[in-house]
């Protein structure tokens, strides 16, 4: 209660900043989430979608908030969301489930929002990537918005990183709205590489029109306390998404992914793979719920969550969920939790690989299935060099990143 | 040389060992042959350091070396080297890595450089030929989605790899089909230098008519009980082990 009264304060001292610094959509919203975040505060473990999280822990800390509007010269399809296309505009907040009280804190205290919008019939050649580095010297709480409006038939690749490049405590609370029409096709990347001292609610919220197909791929390499929600409306017919994500986590990090994929009309295909290897005292999650409605005939759908614990303290909570309401569906769902394969690993050192190195090669040859749906090559290739320089303990700083250097 | 002096092991709180005397001269070849349940394979496992098997009494040296105080990639590094009976599917792992991690902690091992990108797969290319072993099983991951011969071949392919101064082919030859088996075998001799010494273990005369043992051993309940020249195999083929046993009784 203590969090939610501190935030309820910090907006009633920043709203006529962010008045002053935001734009007439973004102001519109406020009040009503204020509203909502009010009646029901910081959820507790008791709400469903919450019961991993210990999110009134995570916003407790005293932070300052960063109330800059985005700056400098956007690349191509990138806009601020005043200078967006007034039909884009209009998409603000009506995507993102307005009566989750992270998605309302996030409306209160956001300042500006970033929109990627690909016209019609548009390819994009070069994937846009956008690029969050946290950097400063005081304790800091950063709302970011984005929304990404996929008009028909174009197509697009998103890489969004999350990088720290201080040693200072942050919170991030980030909503990314999607909105995907008829016949378009978007690959959205989100890579988490942050440290020990960050804490990160990020919450995806996607629709889909018909025939359009989605590829989601969430890699936390490095992080602190981290919370991903991801849902997916698929509301066309024909449309298919896929969803992959990597965690890889040691000392006392905690990782928590939720998942929804909501089958709400017939034909469409959804599949998902999440894999986590969690080392000393590492605390992973996974809840992912599918659901079929009534009416959603000939759906396609599996869904697998596996993990890898690498020692007896790390802890992994587990919980796929499949809901049918048609009768011409054909579903899956599973996970499983497992250790070391020690006669892999016997194998190995009886070639000459030492022990270290072996776990090594397991830990990255467990991962290796999740980056390798990734239809981005250069990405693919990319991402192999992270995780094994990850599972070495060196990823100290942000990779070829000019800020540190 | 490899001395094993009153080898006793156990797995589970069972002594499979009990009291294994055997000393392999460079450049020998010895075969032991025995019944299922015999110790064969335990004897392999724990010359090769795997953790399931507890040495309860004697020792195992190597090149004077005490090989029991050596960790398992240790002694592969000194030259040993297990043909392992049911080789390991790793998924994820291509072969490619796996043999050039194993390589480079060799040379490693060795005080050597990491081999140059260019000349290691010169090299698997060069090995791969000599068991005929499929470019396509080269580039998979490690025995996944191998037949049983792929995999017997891909051991034989891996100690080509190595050049270890000790194999050990634990049964080897089973599952292999007649020309399978050829092409493991002459493979192996091919491998071979004046220096190579092995550790046949199987149940049939078939590999041993390729690879021509100096030394056979007979294995029976945890004990060697009787050594001889080939003769001794070929007779073993022929009249099977109950005479041996019987003799032991008697």
């Amino acid at each position: 209660m203590e969090a939610t009264k501190q935030h309820i304060d910090f907006y009633g001292e920043v709203r006529d900043v962010l008045a002053s610094r935001s734009c007439s959509e973004m102001n519109a919203c406020r009040e009503a989430a204020l509203r909502t975040f009010s009646e029901q505060g910081f959820p507790s473990p008791k709400v469903e979608r919450y019961r991993y999280a210990k999110v009134e822990a995570d916003f407790s800390p005293n932070y300052g908030i960063a109330l800059a509007p985005l700056g400098g010269k956007l690349p191509p399809y990138c806009f601020r969301l005043a200078e967006a296309d007034p039909r884009v505009r209009v998409l603000y907040n009506n995507v993102a489930d307005a009566t989750d009280s992270i998605v309302a804190l996030s409306t209160m205290l956001s300042v500006d929002t970033l929109v990627v919008h690909v016209p019609r019939g548009v390819k994009v050649e070069h994937p846009i990537q956008i690029s969050n580095i946290l950097k400063g010297e005081q304790d800091t709480m950063v709302c970011r918005r984005i929304l990404v409006v996929m008009d028909e038939l174009s197509e697009a690749d998103i890489i969004i990183t999350d990088r720290a490049a201080s040693q200072s405590r942050f919170l991030t609370n980030q909503v990314v709205e999607v909105v995907m029409g008829n016949g378009s096709h978007l690959s959205l990347y989100d890579i988490e590489e942050t440290h020990l001292l960050c804490t990160r609610y990020n919450s995806v919220f996607v629709r889909q029109g018909r025939d359009s197909s989605l590829h989601h791929t969430s890699l936390t390499l490095f992080n602190g306390h981290t919370r991903n929600r991801l849902d997916v409306l698929l509301q066309g017919e024909g449309s298919e998404v896929t969803l992959g994500g990597c965690v890889i986590a040691d000392k006392m990090q905690h990782v928590d992914n939720n998942t929804l994929i909501d089958h709400a009309v017939p034909g469409c295909q959804s599949s998902e793979l999440y894999k986590y290897v969690l080392d000393d005292s590492a605390v992973g999650a996974f809840a992912g719920r599918v659901l079929v409605r009534e009416g959603a005939q000939k759906t396609s759908s599996n869904e697998t969550n596996a993990n890898l614990l690498a020692t007896r303290s790390a802890r992994m909570y587990t919980q796929p969920m499949l809901e049918i309401y048609a009768d011409d569906v054909r579903c899956s769902h599973g996970s499983t939790v497992g250790q070391m394969d020690e006669s892999a690993l016997f194998y190995m050192r009886q070639r000459g690989i030492d022990e270290r190195e072996a776990r090594l090669l397991l830990k990255a040859a467990f991962i290796t299935e999740v980056i390798e749906t990734i239809p981005l090559e250069s990405l693919r290739d990319r991402l192999h060099v992270l995780v094994d320089k990850r599972l070495r303990g060196e990823l100290s700083k942000c990779e070829g990143c000019k800020l540190c250097g | 040389m490899l001395e094993v002096k009153n080898l006793h092991a156990s797995t589970g709180g069972k002594e499979i060992l009990k009291g294994v005397n055997l000393t392999v001269r460079d450049g020998e070849i010895h075969a032991v042959m025995g019944l299922n349940g015999a110790g064969k394979s335990t004897l392999s496992n724990v010359i090769v350091g795997h953790p399931a098997f507890e040495v309860t009494q004697g020792s195992i040296t190597w090149n004077g070396k005490d090989l029991l105080a050596l960790k398992p990639e240790e002694r592969a590094h000194e030259g040993i080297f297990l043909s392992f009976q049911q080789p390991i599917e790793i998924p994820g792992v291509s072969m490619v890595n796996f043999m050039r991690a194993a390589l480079n902690a060799k040379r490693k091992y060795q005080g050597l450089d990491p081999m140059p990108a260019g000349d290691f797969l010169k090299l698997m290319r060069e090995k791969r030929a000599i068991v005929e072993l499929d470019s396509k099983l080269a580039s998979r991951s490690v025995n996944e989605g191998f037949s049983g011969g792929e995999k017997k071949r891909n051991e034989i392919f891996q100690m080509a790899m190595l050049e270890p101064k000790l194999a050990i082919l634990d049964e080897t030859d089973s599952g292999l089909d007649v020309d399978a088996l050829r092409i493991v075998a002459e493979g192996f001799n091919k491998l071979r230098t004046a220096e190579t010494s092995a550790i046949v273990i199987t149940h049939y005369q078939r590999l041993l008519d390729y690879l021509k043992p100096d030394v056979v051993h007979v294995l029976i309940d945890g004990r060697i009980v009787r050594t001889g020249g080939p003769e001794l195999a070929a007779e073993i083929e022929s009249r099977g082990f109950d005479w041996i046993i019987k003799g032991i009784k008697d």
